[in-house]
């Protein structure tokens, strides 16, 4: 079922898609927004990164993909906490102008491709050999330090505000916190997450595209309530975890689909599986709480007609 | 230490719903004052706090502390020095971080750490666990465990912890235990009593608890009508007995003690 080059091609993908599940596990679960500018993010990370690329700079693609991704988030940021748009609103109005500006940093052409162009891949390859496992070493190499750096910083004065202000903003106010500066870094750190993840993934597959970071929200979304369900940390209180769960999240479902294309799904319904899954994870715990009821409920009245027939 | 000066705050100026709620008040807290406050509903209480804190900027008077005027620095310059808590468990703690993270939040947040990017070390964790062992809860050994699993005596103990962890030159608790059932109410209190002498801190407590109101600190005040009605201490304090303090209230504000939890509070004892 699984060759060798299925394993590695999902290892890979799950790596690079995993920084946009770190993203969202920083906006979603730690600042308790759903930051919809994710999308055009990682559209953004794709562009900066591939037109570095062909301009002959693919590293320093990442790192100007990651202050762009910033720009974005930072934008949503100021939408909602200076100019009182409601979040969801505010990461759609950012999300509908980079798509603009996405077109614009692609030269208004709705694709660059990178295939004759030296990508930090290449350079990797070039190095390491073909027969390495170049792809997964770097890709697993920047994931990891995301991974570290993100939880280090969680742990700083700024990460910790930045936490008890999406665990209790009243708290934090009282504590004279500036809600509104806790809520940008976040925002800025999570969405160059994003737009590093388009980075390195433009330049995996040597192009980009203007449609990439469509639905990227719901996978990253579903990539980080199946980890969350699976490692079992929603009620766990360690970040290492939390932060593994993404992780791990991300690589399976790229399992899931690998093992969709394997089992001759056509390819055109992927997004519909894709919806499929992310309504069954992030419906889980309600189905399971509703099935818990109705098995205690079918219980306890068992538990009741026997003590009646009992006494009858 | 403290010192109001006239402080003046009406809410809603020009409108029906105007009310005076701080009126003319000065009040002189000496280092290591402990005063308690009590008075009926909308006395005035917490507007006073308020103006302390820096939630607003009184009309009139002057707020000093430790020799330097504070009327009109914003309140998260003040909240470094002042620290503060509520009547709701809920509110002074982060339910989904652990009770380590609260601690290292309070402390690298009030203490000489200026870096956005400062982390605790790992001498200020077993600080931590120290001054956590003081409280006899058993946290100490929970650490690692988020703050939403604890009772609301826990929380309000580890609150005060996280209140005190970097000394404050002033404490302001505002009926504190009034939300804890009776027997945390006294841990919790039995708590602050200590932790207050220990620090030597300068603190004051709003309570409607009469025997509390005596019994704690070295100064009783009560209110009315945003007015500071009566101020006591030293030995004429001591001699004090419950309905000594009801009367000597109705005298000085001309009506009787109309809080049903206060008046409630005298059976008890």
């Amino acid at each position: 079922m699984f060759t060798p080059a299925v394993v590695f091609n999902a290892l890979e993908l799950g790596c690079i898609y995993s920084l946009v599940a770190l993203a969202l596990f920083l906006s979603f679960r730690v600042l308790n927004i759903a930051d919809l500018t994710t999308n055009g993010a990682f559209t953004l990370g794709c562009a900066v990164s591939a037109t570095a690329a062909v301009a002959g700079h693919p590293f320093l693609g990442f790192f100007l993909a990651m202050a762009a991704g910033a720009a974005a988030g930072g934008i949503t940021a100021l939408l909602q906490t200076r100019m009182g748009v409601p979040s969801i609103l505010a990461g759609i109005i950012t999300d509908t102008g980079l798509y603009t500006v996405n077109l614009a940093v692609m030269g208004f052409s709705s694709n660059v491709s990178m295939l004759k162009t030296a990508t930090a891949f290449t350079l990797l390859r070039d190095v390491m050999g073909e027969q390495s496992p170049y792809k997964l070493l770097l890709a697993g190499a920047v994931t990891l330090l995301a991974c570290v750096l993100l939880i280090a910083f969680l742990g700083t004065r700024l990460g910790l505000s930045i936490r008890a202000t999406g665990d209790n903003p009243d708290m934090v106010r009282a504590s004279s916190i500036n809600t509104a500066f806790t809520i940008m870094v976040g925002l800025c750190i999570s969405n160059s997450l994003t737009a590093l993840s388009g980075a390195v993934l433009a330049q995996y597959q040597r192009s980009a595209d203007i449609n990439l970071g469509n639905s990227m929200v719901v996978i990253g979304l579903a990539s980080l309530i199946i980890g969350e369900t699976i490692l079992g940390t929603a009620h766990r209180s360690s970040i290492w975890l939390k932060a593994a769960a993404a992780v791990a999240g991300s690589v399976i479902y790229r399992f899931i689909i690998a093992l969709a294309l394997r089992a001759h799904v056509p390819a055109e319904s992927l997004k519909l599986i894709s919806a499929v899954i992310v309504a069954l994870a992030i419906a889980a715990p309600a189905l399971k709480a509703h099935y818990d009821f109705r098995r205690a409920r079918a219980k306890a009245q068992a538990a009741l007609e026997k003590a009646e027939g009992g006494r009858g | 230490m403290l010192y109001l000066k006239n402080v003046t705050k009406t809410f809603n100026p020009g409108t029906v719903n105007e009310k005076l709620a701080l009126n003319n008040i000065s009040l002189h807290l000496a280092p290591g004052d402990f005063a308690t406050i009590v008075g009926s509903n909308g006395a005035g209480k917490s507007t006073l706090f308020n103006a302390i804190t820096g939630d607003f900027i009184p009309d009139a008077g002057t707020v000093t502390l430790n020799g330097r005027d504070i009327t009109l620095i914003p309140d998260y310059r003040r909240a470094k020095v002042i620290g503060r808590m509520f009547q709701d468990p809920l509110r002074g703690t982060a339910p989904g971080m652990t009770i380590e993270e609260n601690l290292a939040l309070a402390y690298l947040r009030a203490s000489g750490h200026t870096s956005p990017l400062s982390r605790i070390t790992a001498r200020e964790r077993a600080q931590f666990a120290e001054r956590l062992a003081e409280l006899g809860l058993g946290l100490e050994d929970r650490m690692k465990q988020p703050v939403g699993l604890l009772s609301g005596g826990q929380r309000q103990a580890l609150t005060l912890l996280m209140a005190t962890v970097v000394t404050p030159k002033l404490l302001l608790l505002d009926e504190h235990t009034a939300a804890l059932d009776p027997a945390t109410a006294d841990k919790v209190l039995a708590l602050t009593r200590r932790i207050v002498a220990e620090h030597k801190l300068t603190c004051l407590m709003i309570t409607h608890n009469m025997h509390d109101a005596l019994s704690f600190g070295n100064r009783t005040l009560m209110m009315d009508s945003g007015r500071i009605v009566l101020d006591v201490a030293g030995t004429e304090r001591e001699k004090m007995t419950v309905d000594d303090l009801l009367d000597r209230f109705a005298e000085s504000a001309g009506h009787a003690l109309d809080n049903d939890r206060i008046l409630l509070s005298r059976e008890e004892g």
